[in-house]
């Protein structure tokens, strides 16, 4: 597998706090990454620094060669990096298309105006929605969708561009578990689409049925990084305990 | 393309377009407020004759106006999980400054541009305010509605203004006039209703509006600047203001520093019986209008129907009270 990015002794200070701590990670083409750790062992903060919502202390992230520096979310967005948040960011009072467009809306020509392209984003809404099989309509309010559908349109955010990396925080943490293998089965449909998920989750059967690799974090610092097939839940869990101390 | 639902310009983003027309209808505030005007005006036309007379629906209609335009630049506010109470006071400081410049024989055009930036840079200011000091906009602008109400009586050194210089004629034509049998402010009043229904339903400002009033961190997530719209809504707030102030100033014919007193309560009335919840993210240009039209109807009704005016505020109240809980009602059966 290629490398896709790369991140070299990334540090990331909070006023005294240190949340990343010297963490380096490859990040490989057509991979999926299960990012493990206790509540606050730093995994949201090391997705927040790839996503361009945190800039580093110091440290360095290349990203297809390249250097990269993002000053905000939109930055690594326009390069390919993409993000499914644990609360899904959503706006319930908008529709579903609504909610897929946002920040990055179709527009159409009316006259010497440029408009929302309403009928436009539903019926590519509606696209997205059928390639992930979901049975969610465009033109629904969001906030009387369930818990799958709303995980739907999050998700079909991110497969608006020609994204390379998705990062998942925590998709499978509030929902039925029809609705996890559905979300287990769309991770692995990205993934023979050739992109780079890193999936952070609380859930050891998840990360161990769709991912290739686990990196695990504890009290800032990478402690593993090894293939799934060369790991066990066991480790893991001591690993994130602290009973391993590092694998 | 396939589409199962095919392109049109009236797919409501805030509604599903799978329900059936009617349904629609009765799902919405506007439609209720409509209801309640019409049934209030049968029944005042039956009580006396004095109401359903052109002169006193036009009369009413041009009274309902100054607080509609102003109601329209509260929505964008009102949507985005804002408040402004200082309306009032912008008000008193555009009229100033209309009187001051009219007073100073310059050009009405300079003095209208003049009141126009005033009510920008008054909405600029209680924008920014709230947006980069991340204050509470009511205590911001509760802050901005004294400090305004008290420059207008600097600025005035509690004179009033009714000479207005080469200015005087038309400024009064403006505010006073008719165009086709119809009071001026009433096609300011169109114009502003159909732009700002055009802004919130088709362009990304109007998307974002709602947007932030829904979820404010998903839309910074979103990649939306989420300061700079804030900022826009009170600027557009301020706007709304400052043109009611051009029509108000010429109907009036004069300009007194406790000109918009208290205007804030009735024209968040408005936007609130016209569905706006102030919660954030909803909200309708044609809602702020009719809840405007309704408050002014109880008024003149009561009047009409010689009911001591000393009623007035508890009618307009329980229609407040009415207004919200209809409102809650429509939500639960969402």
């Amino acid at each position: 597998m290629a490398l896709l990015a790369r991140l070299e002794h990334i540090v990331k200070d909070f006023g005294a706090v240190r949340a990343l701590d010297n963490v380096s990670l490859d990040i490989n083409e057509g991979e999926v990454l299960g990012l493990m750790g206790d509540n606050g062992a730093g995994k949201s903060t090391l997705v927040k620094t790839i996503a361009g919502n945190f800039q580093p202390t110091s440290g360095s992230f290349l990203f297809q060669g390249r250097p990269m520096s993002f000053s905000g979310p939109a930055d690594a967005r326009r390069e390919g990096i993409e993000v499914v948040y644990q609360d899904l960011a959503i706006c319930d009072n908008l529709t579903a298309a609504a909610n897929v467009f946002l920040g990055r809306e179709m527009m159409r020509r009316l006259g010497p105006l440029r408009v929302l392209d309403h009928g436009g984003m539903n019926s590519r809404a509606a696209e997205l929605f059928r390639e992930l099989k979901s049975e969610t309509r465009p033109a629904d309010l969001v906030n009387r969708m369930s818990g799958g559908q709303r995980q739907a349109v999050a998700i079909a955010r991110t497969r608006l561009s020609r994204s390379r990396i998705v990062l998942m925080d925590e998709p499978t943490a509030a929902i039925s578990v029809r609705q996890v293998a559905e979300v287990l089965a769309l991770i692995r449909r990205m993934k023979d689409q050739g992109l780079s998920v890193i999936l952070i989750s609380h859930r050891m059967p998840d990360v161990f049925e769709v991912c290739d690799r686990v990196v695990v974090m504890r009290r800032g610092r990478k402690v593993a990084d090894k293939m799934i097939s060369q790991s066990s839940p066991e480790e893991v869990t001591g690993l994130i305990t602290g009973a391993i101390q590092s694998a | 393309m396939n589409s199962p639902n095919p392109p049109s310009m009236d797919i409501d983003l805030l509604k599903g377009s799978s329900r059936p027309w009617w349904n629609r209808l009765l799902m919405s505030q506007e439609a209720w407020v409509a209801l309640a005007i019409l049934i209030l005006g049968l029944i005042v036309s039956m009580i006396s004759p004095k109401f359903a007379t052109s002169g006193n629906l036009l009369n009413v209609f041009q009274n309902a106006c100054f607080i509609a335009i102003m109601a329209l630049g509260m929505t964008p506010v009102i949507i985005i999980g804002g408040i402004d109470i200082s309306v009032g006071s912008i008000l008193g400081m555009c009229a100033v400054t209309l009187g001051v410049l009219l007073n100073a024989d310059v050009p009405i055009v300079i003095g209208i541009l003049g009141a126009l930036l005033m009510g920008i840079l008054c909405g600029t200011v209680n924008g920014a305010i709230i947006a980069y000091f991340r204050l509470p906009p009511f205590i911001v602008t509760l802050a901005t509605l004294s400090i305004g109400r008290s420059l207008a009586l600097i600025i005035t050194n509690n004179q009033v203004f009714y000479e207005f210089g080469q200015s005087t004629q038309s400024i009064i034509a403006i505010g006073g006039g008719y165009t086709f049998g119809l009071p001026n402010v009433v096609y300011a009043l169109i114009v502003g209703l159909i732009v700002l229904h055009f802004l919130l339903t088709m362009t990304r400002w109007g998307r974002y509006l709602f947007a932030i009033g829904g979820n404010e961190p998903a839309a910074r997530l979103a990649g939306i600047p989420v300061d700079l719209i804030k900022i826009s809504a009170y600027a557009f707030s301020g706007f709304m203001v400052a043109v009611t102030a051009v029509f108000l100033v010429g109907w009036l014919g004069a300009v007194t520093n406790a000109i918009g007193t208290g205007y804030e309560l009735q024209v968040i009335a408005s936007t609130v019986i016209g569905g706006a919840s102030l919660t954030g993210g909803t909200g309708s240009a044609l809602g702020g209008a009719i809840g405007a039209l309704l408050v002014e109807v109880i008024r003149n009704a009561l009047l009409i129907a010689g009911v001591n005016p000393f009623w007035q505020g508890t009618f307009v109240g329980s229609f407040i009270l009415a207004a919200v809980l209809l409102e809650r009602i429509r939500s639960l059966r969402r």
